[in-house]
């Protein structure tokens, strides 16, 4: 059976708890999920918290930060825990296009002020689109 | 030397779940042994990584977890067999960096690095061994 792993929304962002070890099945459902989430909602940013997890599983956030591209989001990973930094460092491995924060509240604040770069642009609707390109 | 210290586990790698098994048992014998906790992530993650090689190379095979000694420190001894198709370039494999694509990424070259002990035995349609060993400090 594949676990699926809840997806939460807060304001025009989407939260992932990962509070389980993933199997690559539940892993490929989150990326699917996640993309339908955003296509439909048109979220601006999406956090993953990792802070349950204790192993590395690298591949999937730079997966779902490249689909998130694809809809004008932004990625961030919360909550590393400093074993799996150590370990993700040890392997000289990159998350590619994934943002890291210490917490959910510094992962949040990035999200908005990369929203703000962007000038209010995902604020689909004629004033929010014409306040854009000032 | 490396001797077994009493405890061991068999557990067989046929589907997904599976590795996810594989992964907290190494977890549960990390603890047991008294890893640190950066080295039972260390072990976990390339224990997981060799569990999905098995699994996806080898077409399903065994692992084996086990308590070791070498008389001064105890550690947990991880091997993982398969009877699929061996690797044929043994240095490529293992060359820094390199990787299918598939699991991790992070190649056997990455598992190795995360461990103390690596041991990798193949013979081309026969099967693929690979132990390891991560020791208490």
């Amino acid at each position: 059976m594949t676990e699926r792993v809840p997806i939460l929304s807060i304001g025009d962002v989407l939260l992932v708890s990962i509070q389980i070890d993933l199997q690559d099945q539940s892993a490929i459902a989150l990326q699917e999920d996640l993309a339908e989430k955003i296509s439909a909602t048109g979220a601006s940013g999406v956090v993953i918290d990792i802070s349950a997890v204790d192993s590395f599983i690298g591949r999937m956030f730079a997966t779902i930060a490249s689909i998130s591209r694809l809809f004008d989001a932004d990625t961030v990973v919360v909550g590393m825990r400093p074993a799996v930094a150590i370990t993700l460092v040890e392997l000289g491995l990159s998350l590619g296009e994934v943002r890291t924060a210490l917490d959910l509240e510094r992962g949040m604040s990035i999200l908005r002020s990369a929203r703000e770069r962007r000038g209010g642009l995902r604020h689909d609707g004629p004033s929010g689109s014409v306040a854009a390109f000032r | 030397m490396t001797t077994a210290s009493g405890q061991a586990d068999e557990l067989a790698i046929g589907n997904d779940g599976d590795v996810v098994r594989v992964r907290q048992l190494v977890r549960t014998y990390a603890t047991q042994a008294k890893l640190s906790l950066v080295d039972q992530t260390k072990l976990v993650t390339a224990t997981s990584e060799l569990a999905r090689n098995t699994l996806v190379y080898g077409g399903g095979g065994v692992a084996t977890v086990e308590m070791v000694t070498d008389g001064r420190r105890s550690g947990v001894r991880a091997s993982f067999q398969d009877e699929g198709p061996g690797i044929p370039d043994m240095t490529l494999a293992l060359a820094d960096g390199w990787s299918s694509g598939k699991g991790l990424g992070l190649g056997l070259s990455g598992a190795k690095r995360l461990v103390d002990d690596f041991d990798l035995d193949t013979e081309v349609g026969r099967g693929t061994r690979v132990t390891v060993v991560k020791w208490s400090r």
